[in-house]
C-alpha cells in the first residue's frame, strides 16, 4: 500500500491552471525527487500535501486513507512535515530548543509548569545520534554549519513521528561537503520508513539519493518512474518539454 | 596538535568565569561598580547614606520598566509608550484616591488602565499588523493626552483617605532600603524565572529569533505579543503607582522622555534591537549604569542639559558595540 496518494489532483488560481489532473503515489521508505522548471507547479504540489492550499479537484490518501486538511496543522496532524528551504530555524535558540520549539516538554502543574530542559537535551541528542550528526543540542543554531542546520530540521520531523517529508531545496546554498551530509541524512530518513519528497534543482542529488523520480511540466505529471529507469538527459529533456512524456 | 573538535569542545565548555566575561552585562556592571568608585573618591556627596538612598530609587524605576522593555525587545519589538504609560496610571490613581477611594482599588484602576493601553499596543502590533514603533509613538501622544483630560492638567497632591499609605508605598523605607527596590527585585526574579524557564519564556525569544519559524511551529505569535506588550506596560504601571507615592504629587509631565532612559538602560544591558536576544539581569544593571552616570553629572555639577546626550549616546554606543561584535563574529 502506498504511504502517499494523490488522485487527479488539480489546482486552479481565478482562470490559471498551476496543477492538472496529477496522480501520483509514493511508498513508506521511498525517495522521491519531485523536478520541474520554475512554474512547473513543484511548490503548488507541495503546499497541497502541505496542507496550505485546497486541491480544486483530486483526493489526498495516506496509507490507504482519505485525508482532508483545512490548515497546515490537519496535515502534520496525519505525519506530514516539511523542511523548509530557509529552514525556519530561529538561529538565536539552542539545537534543542529550535528541534522542541512550540512542543517543550514540560514539569508540574499549570500555572507553574517549568520547560524540562534536561529531556529536550537528552531527547535531541538521541535525534541527532539516529541522524548521525555530530550537532550538539546545547549549541546555538547561529553557530552552526549549513549540514548541522539541516540535522535540526530533519530532527524536528523524526521528533513528531512524521510519516511523510516534504524538502524544498534543502541542498541549495550550501556547500558541496554539507551537500553530502543532508543526502545522508535523507538516507537516514529513509532507512526509518519515512517517505521523503525532494523538491530539487540539482540533479547529481536527485540521482544520487532518489528511489523515484517525477517530473512536472506545466501543471502536468509528465513521469513517475523509477530512478534507475531513467537518465540525467532524460529528466532534463522532460523538463524542458524536449522530451514529451516517459 | 588539537583536532577541531577538541577546540570546538573547549570553546563550549569554559569556566563560569569566562562564560560571564562574555556577557555584556558583566562589563556593564563592572563599568557601575567603577564609576561609583570613582565618585566616591571624587565626591564627598556621593557615597553619602542620603545619596545612595536616592540613586537606588530612581535606579529602580527605571530598572522596573527595563525588565518590560526588555521582554519587548527580546520578541522583537519596541514600546514607546511606557513614559506615558506611568504617567497615565499615576494620574488614575491619584484621581481616584484624591476623589475619596481607597489605595488597593485605585491601584488595580491604575494597573487596569496600563495593561489596556498594553492590550492595545498588543492588538494593533500583532493583529492588525501594524509597526511598534509606530503603534506605541502615537500611544505615547495618546497616553499623555489622556492623562491631562483626567487631571485637567493640575498637580494633584491630595490622595484622600489612604494619602500616607500611598506616600509610604512609594516612598518610605524598609530595612533602610527605599520600597521601590524591593518592587524591582520581586519583579526582577519572577520576571528571570519565566523568561528561563517558561514555553511564554521560550517563545518570546523564538518570535524575536525568528517570527516565520514560530509561526510555523504552531507557536501563537499572535497572543504572544499582545502579552510582551501587556507585560511591558504593567512594569510601566507599577512604577507609575510607586512614583505617585515616591513624589506625594502628581503632575501631567511625569515620566517624560523616560522611554529613552529605559531603552538605553535595556540595550546597555545586552537587548539586541534587532530582537531575540536580552536578559533580566542585564536590563537591572544596565539601568544602575545609567543612573550612577547621571548622579555623577548632578554630583559634578556638570549642567543637567547634557543629561539627553549621554543618554542618547549610551544608545548609539551599545548598539555600536553589538555592531561591532557581529561582525567580528561573522569572520
Amino acid at each position: 500500500m502506498s504511504r502517499l496518494k494523490l488522485s487527479g489532483v488539480s489546482k486552479s488560481f481565478g482562470a490559471i491552471r498551476a496543477l492538472e489532473n496529477v496522480s501520483i503515489e509514493v511508498a513508506p521508505g521511498e525517495v522521491m525527487g519531485l523536478m520541474g522548471d520554475n512554474g512547473a507547479g513543484k511548490s503548488t504540489l507541495v503546499k497541497i500535501v502541505a496542507g496550505n492550499f485546497r486541491p480544486t479537484q483530486g483526493d489526498i490518501f495516506i496509507d490507504g486513507r482519505k485525508v482532508e486538511y483545512h490548515r497546515p496543522i490537519d496535515a502534520r496532524r496525519e505525519g506530514v512535515e516539511v523542511v523548509y528551504q530557509d529552514l525556519a530555524l530561529c538561529d538565536n535558540l539552542t539545537a534543542a530548543s529550535n528541534v522542541f520549539l512550540g512542543r517543550e516538554p514540560t514539569l508540574g502543574r499549570a500555572p507553574f509548569r517549568i520547560i524540562d530542559y534536561p529531556q529536550m537535551r537528552r531527547r535531541s541528542a538521541e535525534l541527532f545520534a539516529q541522524l548521525k550528526s555530530e550537532t550538539r543540542p546545547r549549541d546555538l543554531v547561529r553557530r552552526m554549519s549549513g549540514g548541522q542546520r539541516q540535522a535540526v530540521a530533519i530532527a524536528r520531523t523524526l521528533l513528531s513521528d512524521a510519516k511523510i517529508v516534504l524538502m524544498d531545496e534543502p541542498t541549495a546554498a550550501i556547500s558541496v561537503r554539507q551537500v553530502a551530509e543532508v543526502l545522508d541524512l535523507i538516507r537516514r530518513l529513509r532507512d526509518r520508513g519515512l517517505s521523503v519528497i525532494l523538491i530539487s534543482h540539482r540533479m547529481p542529488d536527485v540521482f544520487a539519493v532518489c528511489d523515484r523520480i517525477a517530473v512536472l511540466r506545466r501543471g502536468s505529471l509528465v513521469a513517475s518512474k523509477p530512478v534507475s529507469q531513467s537518465s540525467p538527459e532524460e529528466v532534463t529533456g522532460l523538463i524542458t518539454g524536449a522530451i514529451e512524456t516517459a | 596538535m588539537t583536532s577541531i573538535e577538541e577546540v570546538i569542545g573547549q570553546s563550549q565548555h569554559r569556566g563560569s568565569l569566562s562564560r560571564a566575561m562574555n556577557f555584556q552585562a558583566f562589563w556593564v556592571l563592572v563599568a557601575a561598580i567603577l564609576a561609583c568608585l570613582a565618585l566616591t573618591f571624587l565626591t564627598d556627596a556621593f557615597a553619602s547614606e542620603r545619596n545612595l538612598f536616592n540613586v537606588s530609587r530612581n535606579f529602580a524605576f527605571v530598572a522596573i520598566i527595563a525588565i518590560g522593555m526588555t521582554v519587548v525587545i527580546a520578541s522583537g519589538g519596541i514600546d514607546l509608550s511606557v513614559g506615558s504609560t506611568v504617567v497615565l496610571t499615576a494620574m488614575v490613581i491619584s484621581v481616584l484616591m484624591s476623589g475619596g477611594s481607597g489605595f488597593w482599588i485605585s491601584a488595580l484602576a491604575a494597573l487596569a488602565a496600563a495593561l489596556l493601553v498594553g492590550l492595545l499596543n498588543g492588538i494593533l502590533i500583532a493583529y492588525v499588523g501594524m509597526p511598534p514603533f509606530v503603534v506605541t509613538l502615537g500611544m505615547l501622544s495618546a497616553a499623555r493626552s489622556l492623562a491631562m483630560v483626567l487631571s485637567n492638567n493640575k498637580m494633584i497632591w491630595e490622595f484622600g483617605p489612604d494619602h500616607d499609605l500611598l506616600l509610604w508605598i512609594g516612598g518610605g523605607s524598609t530595612l533602610g532600603l527605599p520600597h521601590p527596590l524591593y518592587a524591582l527585585l520581586t519583579l526582577a526574579i519572577i520576571a528571570g524565572l519565566i523568561l528561563r524557564w517558561t514555553r511564554w519564556g521560550q517563545h518570546v525569544f523564538a518570535i524575536g529569533g525568528n517570527e516565520q519559524a514560530a509561526t510555523l511551529t504552531g507557536i501563537p505569535v499572535k497572543r504572544l505579543k499582545v502579552s510582551v506588550y501587556m507585560f511591558s506596560a504593567f512594569t510601566a504601571g507599577v512604577t507609575g503607582i510607586l512614583m505617585a507615592g515616591w513624589l506625594g504629587s502628581v503632575t501631567t509631565n511625569l515620566g517624560q522622555s523616560m522611554e529613552l532612559a529605559v531603552i538605553a538602560a535595556a540595550v546597555i544591558g545586552g537587548a539586541n534591537l534587532a530582537g531575540g536576544e536580552g536578559t533580566v539581569l542585564g536590563a537591572v544593571v544596565g539601568a544602575l549604569l545609567i543612573e550612577v552616570i547621571r548622579n555623577s553629572l548632578i554630583l559634578l555639577g556638570i549642567s543637567a542639559f547634557w543629561q539627553g546626550m549621554f543618554i542618547g549616546s549610551f544608545i548609539i554606543i551599545a548598539v555600536a558595540f553589538d555592531r561591532i561584535r557581529k561582525l567580528r563574529s561573522s569572520d
